[in-house]
């Protein structure tokens, strides 16, 4: 026997036995979340972390010493000095046989399934599954469904474990599925013509679906599950925060899976959240540095050095007040750079615009997760930091007095799209920073290609003030550079000082640069991200 | 009295006024003593009431033989919360035809039953989940409600008892698990008629989640005699383990089949033999079910001895489940008996938990292709195996109602099985 966790007695706790593993768990804790924790997972399809139990798919029945009986495991509660068996003899037997029942009418069509290589019924058949199934009867056929969103439903390949229907009526709470007929006849479906047209997180039900029954039909026969690479992210879609997997191929996002976090958004994220992510992939990126002769027209593209050389011996001599427009993509690092770089010169203001929504979109059985007005995912960090948010709600105008601005105008992120050429012909000198080419900004002075957050380390702050990693999941580029080591750099130039190329660095020097990050680490963002300290300077809107 | 048959071995007591008109209405039940045993549970406290039953040992008649004054006496005292009972009368075990005949000729039974049930566990609301398809129980139960209404007998101050008691007939849609007691509840609350997870057991949280007990029809009817004349009296009749008496729903291969009161613990082939007439046309005794479908079969031998109380059936091979005696004779075919109860349960699962939904069909299609000269030798412990995975891994006992029958008629009839399979041995 040995010892797992010697957590002292206590009247909170409960001391147990899994598969000869002693543990100590919390009292109210199922027996599959104690195996859990002490190493064994219990195969199961209906259990479901964020959803009820209700104990029907029967995978997860185990020995319990004692017990006349195999016991579910997802809704036993352990007790003190429980004896759990999940490899006896009788439990394997058990699962084979449950395993083999799952297969009588599943079509075995893994190879044109898209959940194969991440399907629980693939898993627990290949590790515990008879190797022949002894049905002899022909197979249910119920074809294909168009649940309506993007989810299709595959019927052949379902397993009934009604975690859709739950979903549904539990956490998003408008009950668009049900369970249809009984027996082996029973069908998961939705109420004649209404589908899930009306329901906005309905995405979440094709992930938490264990098999290939529910499908997305944006992800349809894009990938292989084994092909993908998984990053851990934040969406950018919205100023939750929700913390999502990037997965990709041969660097090509293929979709946004939300990531668990119980603080922030449990297991879920929304539909429009996760279908916006095209942009990533998108080409005609800004490869090198470039800088237009002062007569204007004649681009010369430059390298690096002679770039940041170039303009910060400009930014030297000429000094004066920098104007920033920055983007609600740029990352904590990239805003509290741009405040430094102000600092080193005459002062100016950040302003940045972002694309808003007349209504939040909760879900109603996760308190707290909503998609918020503002559909940009670092609203909060630029305020935070100092930064005004102007124009309209479509994330256009506000940009008046800038565009008139003699002195130094920088523009971080954002494409301009609904200004002119002449945006920005009196200022002495006009900065991009970019990943994508902009229509308006193209006569800028200096011009430098920076990555995407999907290419990128670094932070992003919700709308509940919670700051939150994230991680490249891309290349972008050759030359491309995150905007804080561009503008770092550029802080070295000017004011002597050394210059870091780190992106632990370039987050501690947050606190330095604003009272609100005072005293914090970028070691104690993982895993679940921290709450800024409340700042009643601060006005929310 | 029996119906339509009746026995002179019988003792009426629930089945008294069997065939008799008169007894249906409210008139000629109070002439027959009707309600009497309601005015004296309403002299006494809940918890005599409950005591009475407790003494009486009287077991549940839906077929589990639970001591119906303990579950009673689980129901929370002082909760704070409303409590229900809930009767049920979803009868829908084939072989099983009781509680209907209880309801047709003696509604004022039933529901003077049911009041008492309801002042001994503090609830002021019951329903009767009366199966869909008796179209007759349910129109004579409705009019019998509407008229104790009318009396005083129902709703506020129950003969001037100061007692609230609200009683409401639920007819069924027609799904067996209906009558499962926790699937009961769900299709009650306006749900998929799926049993339960238990715990919580419904005493904690029943219908629409508040503390509930339920008892079968025949249970309920009677408690009346029971508080009337008093446990000792009811334990005259029975065995000590299964006092009183038991309504047997024979049915099958017999001269006289029907409804028989009788002590239980009574003879099992007496019954057949003498009360029912014997086997139709003289033919001999092949097997016979002693509890409705969901129990294992006896063959002949095993009927020789059975007694016909909950222990004595046990003891030989089989349950008492709620009596309903299908007796089969020498020419039956019991594959073909065995296959159309499979394919029953197999159209009667709910579907929830794997093992039953798969396994009950997967059963079904086995003994089909039997039947048809396609099975194969391996089919047999195949069907046992598979009715192994069945039993005991399920939320309700279904899919343990489709293993019993088969893994009994595969041990006691093995040779008929047998010889299906050496008659051709099938292709696929």
């Amino acid at each position: 026997m040995t010892e797992h966790n010697s957590t002292p007695k206590d009247d909170q706790y409960v001391n147990l036995v899994v598969d000869d593993v002693s543990i100590s768990v919390e009292k109210g804790t199922t027996i599959l979340e104690a195996a859990k924790q002490a190493g064994t997972e219990v195969p199961h399809y209906c259990y479901h972390a964020g959803l009820s139990s209700p104990a029907q798919c029967r995978l997860c029945l185990v020995e319990v010493e004692g017990a006349p009986k195999l016991m579910p495991s997802c809704t036993t509660v352990v007790t003190e000095g429980q004896v759990v068996r999940t490899d006896s003899d009788v439990a394997t037997k058990m699962r084979q046989g449950v395993l083999e029942f799952y297969l009588v009418n599943h079509p075995l069509d893994c190879p044109i399934c898209d959940q194969s290589g991440e399907c629980d019924l693939q898993d627990f058949v290949f590790s515990e599954g008879r190797k022949h199934g002894r049905s002899r009867a022909a197979k249910r056929v119920l074809g294909r469904d168009d649940f309506g969103g993007d989810v299709l439903f595959y019927g052949d390949r379902c397993v009934m474990c009604t975690r859709c229907v739950r979903f549904m009526e539990e956490v998003e709470e408008k009950p668009l599925l049900s369970v249809v007929e009984r027996g082996n006849r029973s069908v998961i479906d939705t109420f004649f013509d209404q589908g899930l047209g009306d329901a906005e997180w309905a995405g979440n039900i094709v992930d938490i679906c264990p098999v290939g029954a529910l499908v997305s039909k944006d992800f349809l026969y894009k990938a292989r599950a084994w092909d993908l690479e998984h990053t851990p992210s934040i969406c950018p879609n919205c100023s939750m925060g929700c913390n999502i997997d990037i997965h990709t191929r041969d660097n090509v996002v293929q979709r946004f899976k939300p990531r668990e976090n119980k603080d922030v958004n449990g297991h879920w994220m929304c539909d429009y959240g996760r279908s916006r992510y095209e942009w990533l992939n998108e080409g005609k990126r800004i490869e090198e540095p470039l800088s237009t002769t002062s007569d204007g027209g004649l681009q010369t593209s430059l390298n690096w050095e002679e770039a940041l050389i170039g303009l910060g011996e400009k930014l030297k001599s000429s000094g004066g007040r920098l104007k920033v427009i920055a983007s609600p993509l740029s990352s904590n690092e990239d805003v509290g750079a741009t405040v430094r770089l102000i600092q080193a010169l005459g002062g100016g203001e950040i302003v940045f615009r972002s694309a808003t929504t007349s209504k939040e979109v909760p879900l109603p059985g996760f308190k707290g997760l909503k998609r918020t007005k503002y559909l940009a995912p670092n609203i909060e960090g630029l305020k935070v930091l100092g930064a005004k948010y102007v124009g309209d709600e479509k994330g256009s105008g506000g940009l008046q007095a800038i565009s008139q601005h003699t002195e130094i105008v920088l523009v971080m992120g954002d494409r301009l799209e609904d200004q002119t050429e002449k945006f920005g012909s009196e200022a002495e000198l006009l900065i991009y920073l970019g990943s994508h080419f902009s229509e308006a900004l193209q006569e800028a002075d200096f011009i430098f290609p920076i990555n995407t957050f999907a290419e990128t380390s670094g932070t992003f702050t919700n709308c509940d003030r919670r700051v939150q990693k994230f991680s490249g999941s891309l290349e972008g580029p050759c030359e491309a550079r995150p905007a804080w080591s561009v503008l770092n750099d550029l802080i070295s130039i000017i004011t002597g000082s050394e210059s870091s190329q780190n992106v632990a660095d370039a987050f501690n020097q947050l606190s330095g640069t604003s009272e609100v990050f005072a005293g914090t680490s970028y070691s104690d963002l993982m895993p679940q991200g921290f709450k800024l300290k409340h700042d009643p300077q601060m006005t929310r809107d | 009295m029996g119906y339509p048959y009746s026995h002179p071995s019988e003792v009426s007591i629930i089945s008294k006024h069997f065939g008799d008109p008169d007894a249906r209405t409210l008139d000629g039940w109070m002439k027959n003593g009707g309600y009497d045993g309601l005015k004296k549970a309403l002299s006494m406290s809940p918890e005599e009431v409950i005591e009475i039953v407790k003494n009486s040992g009287l077991r549940g008649r839906g077929g589990a033989g639970f001591p119906t004054g303990l579950k009673w006496s689980f129901m929370p005292k002082d909760s704070g919360k409303p409590h229900y009972l809930l009767c049920n009368a979803d009868e829908s075990e084939p072989g099983t035809f009781k509680d209907r005949e209880l309801i047709r000729w003696t509604p004022h039974q039933l529901i003077e039953g049911c009041i008492i049930g309801a002042y001994a566990i503090g609830a002021e609301q019951v329903y009767i989940y009366c199966r869909g398809e008796f179209f007759e129980a349910n129109q004579v139960l409705g009019k019998a409600v509407e008229d104790a209404y009318e009396a005083g007998i129902l709703g506020e101050n129950i003969f001037g008892s100061g007692s609230t008691i609200e009683l409401t007939v639920h007819a069924g849609a027609g799904a067996y698990i209906c009558g499962e007691e926790t699937g009961l509840m769900n299709s009650l609350e306006g749900k998929r008629g799926e049993p339960r997870i238990k715990p919580p057991f419904p005493a904690a949280a029943g219908v629409f989640g508040l503390p509930t007990t339920i008892n079968n029809v025949e249970t309920l009817s009677v408690i009346p005699h029971i508080v009337r004349e008093g446990s000792d009296w009811y334990r005259q009749w029975g065995t000590e383990k299964s006092p009183g008496t038991k309504l047997f729903c024979v049915s099958g291969h017999v001269e006289r089949p029907g409804n028989y009161e009788l002590p239980l613990g009574f003879p099992l082939r007496k019954l057949i033999e003498d009360v029912c007439g014997g086997i139709k046309d003289k033919k001999n005794l092949k097997a016979v079910i002693p509890g409705g479908s969901s129990v294992p079969i006896l063959s002949k031998e095993q009927v020789e001895s059975c007694l016909l109380s909950y222990e004595g059936v046990q003891e030989a091979g089989s349950m008492l489940g709620c009596a309903s005696v299908i007796v089969m004779d020498e020419n039956t075919d019991i594959v073909h008996q065995v296959t159309r109860m499979a394919s029953f349960y197999a159209h009667e699962s709910c579907g929830q938990c794997t093992p039953c939904r798969e396994g009950t069909a997967w059963v079904t299609n086995i003994l089909k292709k039997m039947e048809a000269g396609q099975g194969k030798e391996e089919d047999l412990e195949t069907l046992i195996e598979l009715t192994d995975q069945m039993t005991g891994t399920t939320i309700c006992v279904l899919s343990d109602s489709v293993a019993a029958p088969v893994q009994s008629s595969i041990e006691h009839f093995r040779g008929e099985y047998q010889k299906l399979l050496n008659n051709g041995g099938g292709y696929d």
